[in-house]
């Protein structure tokens, strides 16, 4: 296989301010009867992105996706794929292929004339076609399952089988509608890993849309997390997970333990928030972005806090609680901390031991302390 | 592998694009004419037929053709002279024939409708709650006689009635004396519960199979014996089939023309018939017309709730 | 619930009713009394006579046309209507036209009768067309209920279609035509059928709307057959309704089959694991 030219995990373009996006989305606005689905969305995809859209039910993200492809159309903005606008373009002309969530394959058509469909809507020669379509049987490893109807096919196969449908007439870009959604988990986790190596290969632009924080955050290079139609935060899955930009991102990505406060010292190099919830003064070593005496939130990841029985040392970042329950999960433990202001944490401690005589058991009393990077300050 | 991820050109042009080309130059698009193709057709032949019968139950009834006066007549000065006559109407009103025969049908269809639904309903709970072999069987039966000649099924049961038929023979044997069935608001009762059955059983069926099976054993498991789970949640939950199912036995009952006169005496008088009869024996087509207009008045209101169930399923 | 014994008993006196009659009805087609309910032996001979009834067999045939004609025209009809109604989103109308469509299913024959035949006088006196009635027009007005019944057919067919598999054609570059001719028309083919099936049955019974829309020379079969039982006994008329009522049941039976197999094929959703 010969060498790839740099794939856009490695190249990062959207840290390129001279790079030019692929897809440009521009304030896009979608409204159903008066309900806005998306709403002024903007959003720049480069070439060769593995891009996921993240959200719940009702984010909006596949209302964004099928505007894309072209079956609905933007209420207000534009959509301009590799230097095209598209926004008036049918779906039959756009240079975008979609897998469909429910695979959509044609009940009626065996896998070969699955496959083969997208290319004979282009005249193209009968040869070439077979060629194609033997090429795409190979590449999703499905060559002896040609002549069978998808009813005859495994949920994983007809997966495949999209895919490969999808990829037939060599898009530019591939928009992908919960892909993996209706496998096991097991076979979830499998597929996740072909998909990406898949789209490696082919350099294909990949637009994914999921409701599953795990799936975006080991496919994607970015991630677009999406709320109640607008986009919420843009960012490299660690970005996401690392430096939250809202309360929405934090409690969407993973879990996070939440403290409000008021900023009591607003240096260059670090601040101080007092919290009452906390139950100390949080000490964050960086500047950020705010006003003395302004109320905002302060959150932090359960396994970034540290539990001992003795007192760390340090005026700042550490509270006590009580160990409220303890949840086994056998790589990791859970423990629910009740701290002396009366709020519940969440701490998660890799089990590093076997067996560990000393574990910290319920009811003990704790001390929680943390870093003075662990945390993030969120102030919408 | 070949890696270059060109894409496949467009090459091709397709052969209806000039007809589509043609069309739209005229302002027709692929979609309007889906819509307007069968919007046409009914307008002209059930739309404005309407409109037709309500003008002419309007004009007198005339000798010649056709049988009744023009509502306008062009005078000599150019004039158009515009002539009403309300007097079908007002006969429909007076004529105590008229009035017995509207009360009838609504009594005969009412009837006949609660006679079907009280048959029809177990049925379609049974088959509902049948087996998945014997459900196909049993929903073949019923649909059987839907497919079979409305006429000859209603002559089937002339033969089972009549003076001399199965039943008389039947009860024959143990010496009892032969039943008068045919030519009574008997007979017509059975038979318009006879043929429109299935038309009460498929709405239900339909609406019963989907009745979630774990809801009568929650109800069980809370304590409620049978009855009181059926009372208390088949029931309530089967009002939209029985709704559907007994307006599909009413509204076209009340019309009906074949049974009464096929089945029913010379006394069971029903709209329909009335209508027949003013149209083809008295030729008076005024009149007739007139029966119409009321009668479609009285169907109305159930034709508004079939076709509000009706479109709810189609926004679905 | 399950084991009562009240829900079977109903279910057998329901169809002991509904059979009973149709059974006797075929049983005494073969019967050789002239008196259609004492059997004195078993006779083709009523069959025999049927068959060289002019009458009868004219009649059968102009039913036959009719009702091949309006099952067809109904189809095509009842089909875009079904289409516009599930598939078009909003358009200027649409409820009246879902109004109109199921209207004719519950509207009473005589009316609908009636209310075709003056149209096409007041069209005969205002165009010359349609001049006189007869076959024509039995074929006008039985398309216009037929289609209604198409379309309640095709349109729960088309509902339950995954619409995902039209909008992937299109978006592998097939254009709306296309996309019908090549994923819908294959996939609601049972609905088709079995709309078509209905329509042709239904105009081959109609007796009422045939009756005031026909005219001299033409007349069907159910009009024939309303005379002869108006008249008095035929035993012929149980013959001919014994070969009807065996065309039906095979009809039914092919029908039933087709929409098995649909059901097992998922075409409506893929999704569902078969073996």
């Amino acid at each position: 296989m010969p060498k790839q030219p740099l794939i856009a995990a490695d190249a990062r373009p959207w840290r390129d301010a001279t790079a030019k996006p692929f897809v440009r989305i521009n304030n896009v606005t979608k409204k159903f009867a008066d309900v806005a689905a998306v709403s002024d969305v903007s959003l720049e995809i480069y070439q060769g992105e593995l891009f996921c859209l993240l959200g719940g039910s009702g984010s909006g993200k596949s209302t964004l996706l099928r505007m894309l492809a072209g079956f609905e159309t933007p209420t207000a903005g534009t959509i301009e794929i590799d230097g095209q606008d598209m926004t008036a373009v049918p779906p039959y002309s756009r240079p975008v292929n979609m897998m469909f969530q429910s695979y959509a394959l044609f009940p009626h058509m065996n896998v070969e004339q699955n496959i083969a469909y997208g290319l004979k809507r282009e005249n193209i020669a009968a040869t070439e076609v077979g060629q194609r379509v033997n090429e795409l049987l190979a590449l999703v490893k499905l060559a002896e399952y040609g002549k069978r109807k998808p009813h005859q096919l495994s949920g994983g196969q007809r997966q495949r089988v999209a895919l490969a449908r999808a990829l037939a007439k060599r898009p530019k870009l591939l928009l992908l509608d919960e892909p993996l959604g209706a496998l096991d988990k097991k076979l979830r986790e499998e597929t996740q890993f072909e998909l990406v190596k898949i789209q490696e290969t082919l350099g294909v632009t990949f637009i994914v849309v999921t409701h599953d924080q795990e799936e975006a955050m080991s496919l994607a290079t970015r991630i677009g997390v999406m709320n109640q139609g607008e986009i919420a935060q843009i960012g490299e899955p660690t970005d996401i997970y690392e430096f939250p930009n809202s309360r929405f991102v934090a409690n969407f990505i993973g879990s996070a333990n939440m403290f409000e406060g008021v900023v009591t010292e607003d240096e260059s190099d670090h601040i101080t928030i007092s919290s009452a919830e906390a139950g100390c003064d949080i000490y964050v070593d960086h500047g950020v972005d705010c006003a003395p005496e302004q109320r905002l939130w302060w959150a932090i990841r359960p396994e970034k806090i540290v539990l001992s029985r003795q007192r760390p040392d340090g005026a700042t970042n550490v509270t006590r609680g009580l160990v409220d329950d303890i949840g086994y999960l056998g790589d990791t433990s859970v423990y629910q901390i009740v701290l002396d202001s009366g709020k519940q944490v969440r701490v998660t401690k890799a089990n590093t031991r076997r067996g560990d005589l000393d574990a910290i058991k319920w009811d003990e009393r704790v001390y929680l302390s943390w870093a003075g990077n662990a945390g993030s300050v969120l102030t919408a | 592998m070949n890696q270059a991820p060109k894409p496949l050109e467009r090459q091709g042009h397709r052969p209806w694009q000039r007809a589509e080309q043609a069309l739209r130059r005229i302002g027709l698009s692929g979609r309007a004419l889906v819509i307007m193709a069968p919007a046409i057709w009914l307008t002209v032949f059930f739309l404005i037929p309407l409109a037709v019968v309500f003008g002419i139950s309007l004009s007198s009834k005339q000798f010649g053709r056709p049988p009744y006066s023009s509502l306008l007549t062009f005078g000599e000065a150019g004039t158009v002279q515009l002539t009403l006559h309300l007097s079908n109407f007002v006969k429909l009103f007076s004529d105590s024939l008229y009035v017995s025969a509207y009360l009838n049908s609504i009594k005969i269809a009412a009837v006949a409708t609660v006679i079907a639904l009280a048959l029809g309903y177990p049925m379609a709970y049974f088959i509902a709650r049948a087996s998945d072999r014997w459900r196909n069987v049993l929903l073949m039966l019923v649909i059987l006689p839907f497919w079979t000649s409305f006429l000859l099924r209603v002559y089937a049961l002339t033969g089972f009635m009549r003076g001399n038929g199965v039943i008389n023979n039947f009860l024959g044997l143990f010496g009892i004396d032969p039943l008068i069935m045919m030519q009574t608001d008997f007979a017509v009762y059975v038979g318009i519960v006879y043929t429109y059955l299935p038309f009460m059983i498929l709405p239900l069926y339909t609406n019963l199979v989907k009745l979630d099976e774990a809801l009568l054993e929650a109800s069980a498991d809370l304590g409620a014996r049978p009855y009181r789970t059926f009372l208390a949640i088949t029931l309530p939950l089967s009002v939209p089939g029985i709704v559907a199912g007994s307006m599909l036995v009413f509204i076209p009952a009340i019309g009906e023309f074949v049974i009464p006169s096929l089945l029913g005496g010379p006394g069971t008088l029903m709209i329909g018939r009335v209508l027949w009869d003013e149209f083809f024996s008295n030729t008076n087509w005024p009149r007739a017309a007139a029966v119409a207009i009321a009668m479609l008045v009285v169907v109305v209101v159930p034709i508004m709730l079939m076709q509000r169930a009706q479109s709810a399923t189609v926004e679905r | 619930m399950r084991k009562g014994w009240f829900l079977p008993t109903a279910a057998i006196l329901g169809f002991t009713f509904l059979y009973a009659p149709i059974i006797s009805l075929v049983v005494f087609s073969f019967n050789e009394n002239r008196l259609v309910t004492v059997w004195s032996g078993f006779s083709l001979k009523w069959y025999g006579e049927l068959f060289a009834d002019p009458q009868i067999l004219g009649a059968a045939g102009l039913s036959l046309q009719i009702a091949f004609a309006s099952a067809s025209i109904a189809l095509v009809l009842g089909t875009l209507m079904a289409i516009a109604l599930v598939r078009f989103r909003r358009f200027r109308g649409r409820t009246m036209l879902a109004g109109m469509i199921s209207a004719p299913l519950v509207m009473p024959d005589v009316i609908t009768g009636l209310s075709l035949l003056l149209l096409f006088v007041a069209m005969e006196s205002l165009f010359g067309w349609p001049a006189g009635r007869g076959t024509m027009t039995i074929i006008i007005a039985h398309t216009t209920f037929c289609m209604a019944y198409v379309f309640v057919v095709v349109q729960s067919r088309l509902v339950d279609m995954d619409i995902s598999l039209e909008e992937a054609a299109m978006d592998l570059g097939a254009t709306p035509l296309r996309v019908f001719i090549d994923i819908t028309l294959p996939i609601i083919a049972p609905a088709l059928i079995s709309g078509w099936l209905l329509g042709f049955t239904l105009s081959l019974d109609d007796l009422v709307i045939s009756s005031f829309v026909s005219g001299p020379g033409s007349s069907t079969l159910p009009m024939v057959i309303f005379s002869k039982i108006k008249l008095g006994v035929s035993p012929d008329v149980n013959a001919l309704a014994t070969i009807i009522i065996g065309l039906v049941a095979l009809g039914v039976g092919v029908a039933t089959a087709l929409q098995l197999r649909g059901q097992r094929k998922p075409y409506s959703r893929v999704g569902r694991a078969q073996k």
